[in-house]
């Protein structure tokens, strides 16, 4: 006998609002607003009311702002540690390297925001004007927002439940200025949860272009990569392809190249197979990318002719071609 | 009268003497393998020591698969759910994670906060430990709904409850550190130290270390904060390899282990004791069990 309590059916994940207590059986279930969970529910009487789904009054305001947004694509993987925010970098700082282009880069990742230190600009605070929070520009073309330029100093913990973190999300989409932008690159942090649930259910229907998915080589990190995978089915996410970051590692003296991390089960290559999506690539283990983003520089300027170099902008060229931007 | 012990959480952790979280703030800097490894060392370091392990990373769950468990169901019993033995009829490495109550390994648990904080209160009210010496808990990156929850339904086995927090070198990694012990700081969590992993790594070919993921940030911020330094570990391949569980499936064996044990595991930990980090981490777990002795001291 196995012990998986699930009384109800699991609602759709898009359908349980962020303040939707336990065991909400989902706005659009047949029980919104009339099953036990719901007693005390500040949805309830919307819910009960049968108008499926009071629209968030947020959406709107999403939809206008992004609307000026030509491509949003999402960073994902389920495993931390995995290179997601680095890769976002990258990605960002291609795209901008062609100066017709506008590039923003948003963290949602609330509780470890890396991406201000990985960019050189951990120092920046945010600021407000009449048209909404302006981004912090890296440079021109490439305009940034993470909850780390709002904070009063790096060492505090942000110890923000859901409805919290999923606030603030609300609010970068739709009260940040970007202004015109041809791609939107999205950080996010590891997991399947809060944040991903609602940049998902605010972008709905704004549209998402697609979800790069970052994984490393041992079987550790691809079983949480699966069920991002797996997430991305379930909510309806193009996953535009997997990355294999920390592939190898190419000695710095002899150029030797070891496996740090062994792809005991195939690595990236096998479970994009299995899983039938584009594998878009792999990046070498290079610790001058850990001391580029240590130190907010731009690995793809400062070591051009380097193998990681070449695999990331190999993989750009390819995400480029698959949205057809190419 | 009901006294705050007297929670249901409260009244299935009392018999428990330590509880040690292992946290980091960032993902991927090795708080499952940490965990796991303690778990490991603290059974290993009395032939009576009983240890549990909790994994509460509800999204990404790798305390199974570490642990070579993957797969194995949970079973209920009157007085609760039965953990997962890792050590089969010896029954003193005992496990529970959300990993055993997915149907499919790679079906994803896609919860916001209320749902993993029922999740984390059941976890902590009705597993069935039993006594045990140590209980080791596993956390996801973040300083979110997981962590608060956690502490809020422990609140009445506070004074038993510490820390030990999860480093690598890096710069981004150190930033996550410093937000997860200003957590601990906040939430009056005592800090048992603080661990640097994969800090420098020993070629295989001839033997020079280089810095894959640089060294020292985590013993400098040790210094810094006042914080005990545990100690370094260095990127381990076979550490890699041995955790991923790479070895051949050998699935006829868990047909002849009782109560839902792995015999693999057995060889688990002896083929952990034969990793190079194994003797390192023994030091660390030392320096564990002699800050516990300190602080039950101090009570
Ligand atoms: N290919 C690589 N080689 C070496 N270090 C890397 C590589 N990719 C990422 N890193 C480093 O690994 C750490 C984790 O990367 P990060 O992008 O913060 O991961 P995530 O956002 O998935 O948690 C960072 O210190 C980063 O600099
Ligand atoms: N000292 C080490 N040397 C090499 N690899 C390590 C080391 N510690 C952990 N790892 C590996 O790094 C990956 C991430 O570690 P994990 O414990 O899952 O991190 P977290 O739980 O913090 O996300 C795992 O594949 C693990 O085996
Ligand atoms: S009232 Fe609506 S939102 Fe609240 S629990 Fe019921 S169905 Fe979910
Ligand atoms: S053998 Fe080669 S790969 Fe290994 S550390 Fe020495 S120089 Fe580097
Ligand atoms: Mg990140
Ligand atoms: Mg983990």
């Amino acid at each position: 006998m196995i012990a998986v309590q699930q009384a109800a059916p699991t609602p759709d994940p898009l359908s349980v609002p962020a303040n939707a207590p336990e065991h909400c059986p989902g706005t659009e279930s047949e029980l919104a607003g009339k099953a036990d969970a719901c007693a005390g529910c500040a949805n309830q009487e919307v819910c009960a009311s049968g108008q499926a789904r009071g629209p968030d009054p947020a959406l709107p305001l999403v939809r206008a702002r992004m609307a000026s947004v030509k491509r949003k694509i999402l960073v994902l993987s389920g495993k931390g540690g995995v290179g997601k925010s680095t890769f976002t970098a990258q990605l960002g700082w291609a795209f901008a390297a062609d100066e017709q282009l506008q590039t923003g880069i948003m963290d949602v990742d609330i509780c470890g925001p890396s991406i201000p230190t990985i960019l050189g600009i951990a120092s920046e605070q945010v600021h407000a004007s009449s048209s909404g929070w302006s981004p912090v520009y890296v440079q021109d073309n490439l305009g940034v927002m993470s909850v780390g330029f709002m904070l009063p100093s790096s060492k505090d913990a942000i110890m923000w439940r859901g409805p919290k973190k999923n606030g603030l999300i609300s609010q970068f989409l739709k009260d940040v200025d970007w202004g015109d932008l041809d791609y939107l690159v999205i950080d996010t942090p590891p997991g399947t949860s809060d944040e991903h649930l609602s940049i998902v259910q605010y972008l709905k229907e704004s549209g998402i272009d697609g979800a790069v998915v970052i994984t490393t080589p041992q079987e550790v990190a691809l079983q949480d990569v699966r069920r991002e995978i797996d997430f991305c089915r379930k909510v309806g996410i193009r996953v535009l392809g997997l990355v294999e970051n920390m592939s190898g590692f190419v000695c710095p003296n002899c150029k030797n190249e070891s496996q740090i991390f062994k792809p005991s089960t195939g690595g990236g290559r096998r479970l994009a197979q299995v899983m039938n999506v584009e594998f878009l690539g792999a990046v070498p283990l290079d610790p001058r990318i850990g001391k580029s983003a240590d130190y907010g520089v731009s690995f793809l300027d400062e070591y051009p002719d380097s193998p990681a170099s070449m695999a990331y902008l190999d993989i750009i060229h390819k995400i480029k071609e698959i949205l057809g931007d190419a | 009268m009901t006294t705050e012990a007297d929670t249901p959480v409260g009244r299935r952790l009392r018999s428990i003497k330590h509880i040690i979280i292992v946290c980091s703030g960032k993902g991927g800097v090795g708080k499952s393998s940490v965990s796991t490894q303690l778990a490991l060392s603290l059974r290993a370091s009395s032939p009576t020591a009983r240890v549990g392990i909790l994994d509460v990373d509800l999204t990404g769950p790798s305390i199974p698969r570490m642990l070579g468990l993957d797969g194995h169901p949970v079973h209920q019993s009157s007085d609760g759910w039965v953990p997962v033995y890792a050590d089969g009829s010896e029954a003193r490495l005992s496990c529970m994670s959300v990993g055993f109550l997915l149907k499919r390994k790679e079906d994803s648990v896609v919860w916001r906060g209320p749902k993993k904080n029922a999740m984390i209160r059941q976890f902590l009210s009705d597993v069935r430990w039993g006594d045990l010496d140590y209980l080791v808990i596993d956390t996801p990156p973040g300083t979110s709904d997981e962590h608060l929850s956690l502490i809020e339904h422990m609140a009445p086995v506070h004074d038993r409850i510490s820390a030990v927090i999860v480093t690598t070198p890096q710069a981004v990694a150190l930033l996550d550190a410093m937000k997860c012990l200003s957590f601990t700081r906040v939430t009056a969590l005592p800090v048992l130290g603080l661990i640097e992993n994969m800090s420098g790594y020993v070629c295989p070919c001839c033997g020079e270390i280089s810095n894959v993921f640089s060294t020292g940030g985590g013993e400098e911020m040790a210094r810094r904060e006042s914080l005990t330094f545990l100690g370094s570990l260095p990127v381990d391949t076979e550490l890699v390899t041995l955790l991923d569980a790479a070895e051949a499936e050998r699935p006829d064996e868990s047909a002849e282990l009782p109560e839902g044990g792995s015999k693999r595991s057995f060889d688990l930990l002896e083929r952990y004791q034969k990793t190079p980090t194994a003797p390192l981490f023994k030091n660390i777990v030392d320096k564990i069990l002699e800050q516990l002795t300190l602080s039950g001291a101090s009570r």
